[in-house]
């Protein structure tokens, strides 16, 4: 009975308390970790495990981080964060991250992650945490509550979609325009609920804060989980965080284990990408919308304003200056990212040339915070989803590039390929 | 269960279904603005027992339940379409929304009645009987959703494990 197995099954089965799950098998799991934010989690949650009469089955495997209405900005904000902080209090929840930064950034950064770990997140982009080796998806409210009270959660075993990046990615081109690149090739619900695993020299190459930019999207990919399987950079990073012991020879496909299908990509020749209105699929050369206007540049949200976001922006705009009547918005996406980016001179750069910073949390990607469009507004941003009225009012448009093609539009004052503004 | 028919696209999304701008607030001004980027007169005009056709990708986005409820709120008996996003998926039936993958929902048109029979896998036009075929959904998934969805279905069982 030692038929090879993906990494996902592995992951699965282990959860599962199998030596084996066949893909489309349906298992119960055993969840290893539970994650919600304020807005998705405990002003939810409360009301219905009241219904129930329930408490959560194991508080020290519950992480809670309030990253949407933060700061709060009005009573109903204010009034839905202090409801968090007392949900934690009353429930002994002590991994709680309150205003700290986004979710999907403060997991790994607080070492809450580990490769192997079979994880559910109360958000969409909870597939980030498949950059360390982790089984992780999002669930509604409702399922998450579910999961709370009863340490488990179905599944549909997902097959896996192994994508092959060979090459090296060069100068100004980032895990941000592989994703944008992938939208198009396989299509928004693409990878209709499996998993796809990114793999090949051009991954290993990536740090990690880009492997989490690639799995975060696997969203937009429709797929239910992203995954790289660890490494020597997962460990190290891993490590630095007071993350040890780590099994990465454990975490891996067997030799012969068979994938759903296999895609083939060269890093090497991909330029910057742009994403028109209203998808991420609806991508390309950033060069095809060169002169497209824009009001407002965002650099933000879980996908684009960890610290190596912030360090893209700045290397574009040292020294130059954001375009008149254009306001380049910058949201860190973590405390943490902030901080560093004080410390090596990131952030002298971004204000230097004229950026707005603004509070770290979820902020105008979801159109929940500060930096909302207005009517007919084009904004470029460093965010995942372009989906009509997101960012603002319904006929704002929204282009997405990485941190770089952001910073270039910004100083530029329409989109252009952001090498043009280096050279 | 019969009503007349809502037909959308292809990528109907989470912001479409549920506006972030309207999330901080409660559910009766977040369902006024259900859909209203793909069709501003849905929300003023659905009525109980509606159904919503969708195409490829229903659901896509956010893992925000409301997208869900507001269709449930709404007196939409149940949404057919050709896909489904993962999460949206689940969550309508975590929520006590009928979700049937209907591959020919393509042939269904904007306004007409439908009868949807998730137990016979198809939703009928009542007045051409035609048929139009669904996949199968579990019958243990169908009992969850007709008793109101996951909340009803996890009392049922803390009851009994309590007695």
């Amino acid at each position: 009975m030692n038929r090879p197995q993906t990494l996902t099954q592995k992951i699965v089965a282990r959860a599962a308390g199998r030596a084996h799950v066949d893909v489309g098998e349906v298992v119960t799991c055993n969840i290893d970790l539970a994650m919600m934010h304020d807005s998705g989690g405990p002003r939810r949650l409360q009301p219905m495990l009241k219904r129930l009469g329930a408490s959560i089955w194991d508080p020290s495997k519950v992480v809670v981080v309030s990253d949407h209405y933060v700061p709060a900005v009005d009573a109903e904000s204010a009034s839905i964060l202090k409801l968090t902080r007392e949900f934690v209090r009353d429930h002994k929840i002590e991994r709680f991250h309150d205003m700290q930064g986004i979710c999907h950034v403060v997991l790994p950064e607080n070492g809450h992650l580990r490769p192997g770990m079979f994880v559910v997140g109360g958000d969409s982009h909870s597939p980030t945490g498949g950059a360390f080796g982790c089984f992780m998806f999002g669930v509604g409210a409702t399922e998450m509550c579910g999961a709370v009270v009863t340490g488990e959660i179905w599944l549909k075993t997902p097959g896996t979609i192994l994508l092959n990046w060979r090459g090296k990615l060069g100068p100004m081109v980032s895990a941000k325009d592989m994703m944008l690149a992938l939208c198009k090739r396989l299509g928004m619900g693409g990878a209709e609920y499996q998993v796809v695993q990114y793999a090949g020299d051009a991954i290993s190459g990536l740090p990690m804060f880009e492997r989490m930019t690639l799995c975060n999207m696997a969203a937009e990919l429709g797929a239910q989980v992203g995954l790289i399987a660890p490494d020597a950079v997962t460990e190290y990073f891993l490590a630095e965080r007071g993350v040890t012991n780590i099994d990465t020879a454990r975490w891996q496909g067997d030799a012969g284990a068979e994938y759903l299908r296999v895609e083939e990509f060269d890093a090497s020749d991909l330029a910057p990408q742009v994403a028109a209105p209203h998808s991420p699929a609806n991508s390309g050369p950033a060069a095809e919308q060169r002169g497209v206007a824009i009001h407002q540049a965002y650099i933000g949200a879980c996908t684009g304003a960890k610290i190596n976001d912030l360090r893209m922006a700045a290397s574009v705009l040292r020294g130059k200056r954001v375009a008149p009547n254009v306001r380049l918005l910058v949201a860190p996406a973590t405390a943490r990212a902030t901080a560093e980016a004080a410390a090596d001179g990131t952030l002298a750069a971004l204000a230097e040339a004229g950026a707005i910073l603004m509070p770290s949390g979820c902020g105008a990607c979801a159109g929940y915070g500060a930096g909302v469009l207005a009517e007919d507004e084009v904004c470029i941003a460093s965010t995942a989803r372009n989906f009509k009225g997101r960012m603002g009012a319904s006929s704002s448009k929204v282009y997405l590039g990485s941190p770089y093609t952001v910073a270039a539009a910004a100083v530029a004052g329409m989109i252009v390929d952001p090498r043009e503004v280096a050279s | 269960m019969t009503g007349r028919v809502w037909l959308f696209g292809d990528d109907i999304d989470t912001d479409m279904l549920a506006p972030g701008l309207y999330m901080r607030g409660g559910m009766d001004e977040l369902i006024k603005h259900c859909l209203e980027a793909a069709d501003p007169e849905f929300a003023k005009n659905v009525r109980p027992g509606d159904v919503v056709v969708g195409g490829r990708n229903f659901g896509i986005g956010s893992s925000r339940e409301q997208a869900a409820q507001a269709l449930v709120m709404l007196g939409v008996s149940a949404v057919l379409a050709v896909s489904f996003a993962g999460i949206f998926y689940r969550n309508a039936l975590n929520l006590g929304l009928m979700a049937l993958v209907c591959p020919e929902a393509k042939s269904i048109r904007q306004g007409q009645a439908l009868t949807v029979e998730p137990e016979n896998s198809r939703a009928i036009d009542p007045t051409t009987n035609a048929s139009f075929a669904c996949e199968p959904l579990p019958p243990h998934l169908i009992a969850m959703v007709r008793a109101g969805g996951l909340l009803a279905h996890l009392e049922q069982r803390l009851k009994a494990s309590r007695t």
